[in-house]
């Protein structure tokens, strides 16, 4: 059974059901991460004491971390506009630069992390630390998993461009909305974590 | 293809998606990403002001509002969105503003938990 409104809209929403759900989905998420902040206000505000964050993370690193995930955040767009240009090459270009710019993100957090377990900084030392792992580990989890879905359209699910380019280009659409989302995280994460 | 259009289609309409006006959206990301890199600068420049928390707090959340909303806006297309996606999101933000108010209330001067 075909998949219904995957290209054309529907009369009633004027969207497509694979917009709408990635919208419902993000929805979701908000409430997943909105929950997380509460939990770090709430925390934050009852305790005695609250280290700023520059006295124990590496703001540099994550300041160049954010100039890296703003950077994908404009190839991604960059990638689907290129695609409503009819241009399937920059598309890929721009794509892999996405990629490419996510996997820098999760090696420069690798650092970040390996060198707090080598100073004996876990999530279990200190409320701070909890909160700071628990938020940004979920976040590099959503990282890795829109470089998964963007990875698969810069491969293999490319080929739908052949058989039918506005479909592929509304899942270019989509994947990005999810991308820009994880952006969106970290615009928040980064001064409450890093610099507060 | 009398009752549908197709996404392509209706990006004409919503999103701009004929190349004259793709060509000026590429311009506008260009310059929002510009301006979310400057910000950034400023955000971490306002932290080493080390400023009275409250104000350092309030200042960081304005500069991450303004670069949020440029992201939703013009990368995430919500500046030219359908009323539905609008709505999703409307409830969202009302379930999203008493989730963090609720422990800020309650916290504050006791008024709900003491």
């Amino acid at each position: 059974m075909e998949i219904p409104y995957t290209v054309e809209v529907r009369r009633d929403t004027g969207l497509t059901n694979g917009k709408i759900a990635i919208w419902l989905f993000l929805a979701s998420e908000v409430m997943l991460f909105g929950a997380l902040f509460a939990s770090y206000i709430l925390i934050r505000t009852g305790a005695e004491h609250w280290p700023r964050g520059d006295s124990i993370l590496n703001v540099p690193m994550a300041t160049f971390n954010t100039l890296v995930l703003i950077s994908s955040s404009v190839t991604m767009v960059m990638a689907w506009a290129s695609l409503v240009r009819n241009r399937f090459g920059t598309f890929r270009l721009y794509m892999g630069a996405t990629i490419l710019l996510g996997f820098v993100f999760l090696v420069v957090k690798y650092f970040e992390y390996t060198h707090k377990f080598h100073d004996g900084l876990f999530p279990r030392s200190n409320n701070f630390l909890a909160i700071y792992f628990t938020l940004t580990g979920l976040h590099m989890l959503h990282v890795l998993g829109g470089m998964a879905v963007n990875a698969y359209l810069w491969g293999p699910g490319a080929k739908l461009w052949k058989t039918n380019p506005t479909w592929f280009t509304n899942r270019v659409e989509n994947s990005g909305l999810f991308w820009h989302f994880v952006d969106l995280v970290w615009i928040f994460l980064f001064p409450t974590l890093y610099l507060l | 293809m009398t009752s549908h259009h197709t996404t392509a289609e209706h990006g004409a309409m919503d999103h701009g998606a004929d190349h004259g006006d793709i060509d000026k959206q590429v311009r506008i990301y260009i310059i929002v990403f510009v301006a979310l890199m400057a910000l950034t600068i400023v955000t971490v420049a306002i932290s080493y002001w080390h400023l009275p928390t409250h104000l350092a707090i309030t200042l960081a959340l304005l500069v991450a509002t303004i670069k949020g909303s440029l992201v939703a806006c013009y990368f995430m297309h919500l500046i030219s969105e359908k009323k539905l996606i609008y709505t999703v999101l409307l409830i969202t933000v009302g379930m999203f503003i008493p989730l963090l108010a609720l422990p800020v209330l309650t916290h504050s001067n006791g008024f709900w938990i003491h």
